[in-house]
């Protein structure tokens, strides 16, 4: 086939114009002072104390939500795995479909339910149970980017473990295999990259996702997310803003490299 | 050789309301090699996934060595299986599949190293061992599969139809070398395929099924010289199946023309199913021998020529080392030894499908 680059033109401008040249821009914002002049201090101050409390805390809920997320994946897709085509397509549409409402009304909504005078105290006060007081808390932050980013785990996961031929399991069945040594020795090696994107798609928009703490943390629990946004807005502060983003991207990069290090024959995940 | 290490008893399968077996009797002797023949959809390869424990079924039950198996699941049963499609763990080098029953199993270091070092000489892979399946080739990875089975010194061997996927020449060459496999191992072999050369070339027994009932049962030597109805004849080899009318003991009328041949005890003027072999017929001056037609095509095929005769209705298929010229009017004569005389099927299903794989 003749290959035809010109085609890819109108994402080359795209990405020319909304990747590269913004990302330039916070380049220059992070590697300058106030007055122009050039400094790392700004990319340096990820290290002060409070960012690195925030980057901790951040590091915290996105590695906590990503193991979360894997855990409820992996017996979802399984349990899919047996289903026939129109009921697993049932499933991802019902899995898919809160993805359709509006993200800061997800969210909200949550907020109703976790508050202190909430739908979840209610439930449990009218089972005879005591009430929990989850509002403004890390676990609150934690169920919002987990209920926001289940999905992004299970599609790939599912992707990557409907590919695996029933013949592969009933081989390792044949062979004396139980249903526990199946998922381990053949479905979870055979789903890695389905796995790596799920925690790519995953790991980083939790790490770096601001309006859910926002709104779940109360604003007092700040994620390295919003302390990013608030040099932004409140501070007006763009080089330190710019500076703590450009350390929290070569934070994730670094950790995906991490990730995704053993990746290394044909079948790489979709992301990288 | 006598005793028997499986039986199947009274096994019945259905699909979706579909019957794919029907009270199905089986025994299968140790260290033999038995062939389950039919044409795709004849049940098969049901028979062999409920052997293997892969589908239960509706009634009936499995005994293994006299012991009810019936509703074990695969990994406790002494059973490994070749599969059709290979399914190696792609994941895995030839050594860690080769490996993964026996490390399941607990089996010391030494032992496993050994005993992949022993499969794979046997299936003639030495070098490949560090190899993953994706880089070896139809024929290579169903060795490896075989070797993967074998290793955990199953009782019975059950094999999908394994050369199914591979060339002609590559299967040929599979079959002699799994005929040397069972020798050296000595365990029972279960072989399903829809192959009648396969099935008569390896095979200590075949089983030749259709929608579900065992049709005949024997030696290939047996199967392919005295079919037992016109299904059998039909599916093994290629066949003259002709409707024909017993005038006596050793006569039939075929085409208005009285036949000697060597069967007994029909009735008088019972009509039924005349088998008579391509390779039976000769080809003899017009007016001599029982049938008088006209060559219609001739097919040069190597060893042969394929030389379709017709006489009246039907179409006579004759293989012959000497060509005829198409157009010429022959006769056709028959030894009474290779005239085969069956009854015509009581039931529907005993007829002859043309169900081609």
């Amino acid at each position: 086939m003749k290959k035809r680059p010109w085609l890819a033109t109108p994402y080359a401008v795209w990405v020319a114009g909304f990747t590269m040249i913004p990302l330039l821009v916070i380049f220059q914002y992070a590697l300058t002072s106030r007055e122009g002049a050039f400094t790392l201090a700004n990319v340096m101050a990820i290290f002060e104390p409070v960012h690195l409390k925030a980057l901790l805390f951040s590091l915290e809920i996105a590695v906590g939500c990503t193991i979360i997320c894997i855990l409820l994946s992996y017996p979802l897709v399984m349990a899919m795995r047996r289903l026939n085509m129109g009921r697993q397509g049932f499933t991802l549409f019902i899995l898919i479909l809160p993805m359709w409402m509006n993200f800061i009304l997800r969210i909200l909504a949550w907020q109703l339910i976790l508050s202190n005078n909430g739908i979840l105290n209610f439930i449990l006060q009218k089972a005879g149970l005591l009430p929990l007081s989850l509002a403004n808390t890390g676990t609150a932050i934690m169920i919002g980017v987990i209920y926001d980013y289940l999905p992004y785990m299970v599609l790939p996961i599912f992707n990557a473990v409907a590919e695996i031929d029933e013949d592969l399991v009933e081989a390792a069945r044949d062979l004396g295999a139980n249903s526990l040594t199946v998922f381990c020795k053949v479905i979870l090696p055979l789903s890695v990259p389905g796995l790596l994107s799920g925690i790519v798609m995953v790991f980083v928009p939790s790490m770096t996702s601001f309006v859910i703490a926002d709104v779940l943390g109360g604003g007092k629990l700040q994620l390295i997310g919003n302390v990013i946004e608030q040099e932004f807005t409140k501070s007006a502060n763009w080089n330190m803003g710019s500076g703590l983003s450009v350390s929290l991207m070569l934070f994730v990069l670094i950790s995906m490299a991490f990730t995704t290090k053993n990746e290394t024959e044909g079948k790489s995940s979709s992301i990288w | 050789m006598q005793d028997v290490i499986l039986q199947l008893d009274a096994v019945s399968k259905s699909f979706d309301g579909k019957m794919i077996l029907k009270d199905f009797d089986l025994e299968i002797k140790r260290n033999e090699f038995v062939t389950l023949l039919g044409p795709s959809g004849c049940g098969k390869s049901t028979t062999l996934r409920i052997i293997g424990g892969f589908e239960k079924p509706d009634g009936g039950r499995v005994l293994f060595e006299g012991k009810d198996v019936t509703s074990l699941s695969p990994d406790k049963r002494n059973v490994n299986t070749v599969f059709q499609k290979y399914s190696l763990f792609p994941h895995m080098s030839v050594a860690e599949n080769i490996a993964f029953g026996l490390k399941l199993k607990k089996k010391s270091k030494q032992y496993i190293d050994d005993k992949i070092a022993y499969a794979l000489k046997l299936v003639n892979m030495t070098s490949y061992a560090r190899r993953k399946p994706a880089s070896l080739s139809g024929g290579q990875q169903q060795r490896v599969a075989i070797a993967r089975a074998i290793v955990n010194e199953p009782e019975i061997l059950l094999l999908d139809e394994p050369l199914g996927a591979l060339d002609l020449k590559l299967r040929h060459e599979m079959q002699r070398e799994l005929i040397k496999i069972k020798k050296e191992v000595g365990i029972t072999f279960v072989y399903v395929t829809h192959d009648q050369e396969e099935a008569l070339t390896m095979s200590d027994r075949i089983v030749v099924m259709n929608k579900g009932i065992i049709q005949q049962m024997g030696t290939s030597k047996s199967i392919y010289d005295e079919p037992q109805n016109a299904f059998v004849a039909d599916f093994i080899g290629d066949s003259n199946i002709i409707d024909g009318i017993m005038k006596q003991d050793r006569l039939v009328r075929i085409q208005g023309v009285d036949v000697p041949c060597v069967d007994e005890g029909f009735g008088r003027d019972e009509l039924v199913d005349v088998v008579i072999r391509p390779e039976d017929l000769v080809i003899v001056a017009e007016g001599q021998g029982y049938v008088r037609g006209m060559v219609v095509s001739i097919i040069f095929k190597g060893a042969y020529y394929e030389i379709k005769v017709r006489a009246g209705e039907y179409e006579w298929s004759v293989q012959s080392v000497n060509p005829a010229q198409i157009g010429a009017m022959v006769g056709l004569t028959i030894l009474p030894d290779n005239i085969q005389i069956m009854h015509k099927p009581l039931s529907e299903d005993a007829e002859v499908t043309k169900e081609d794989e």
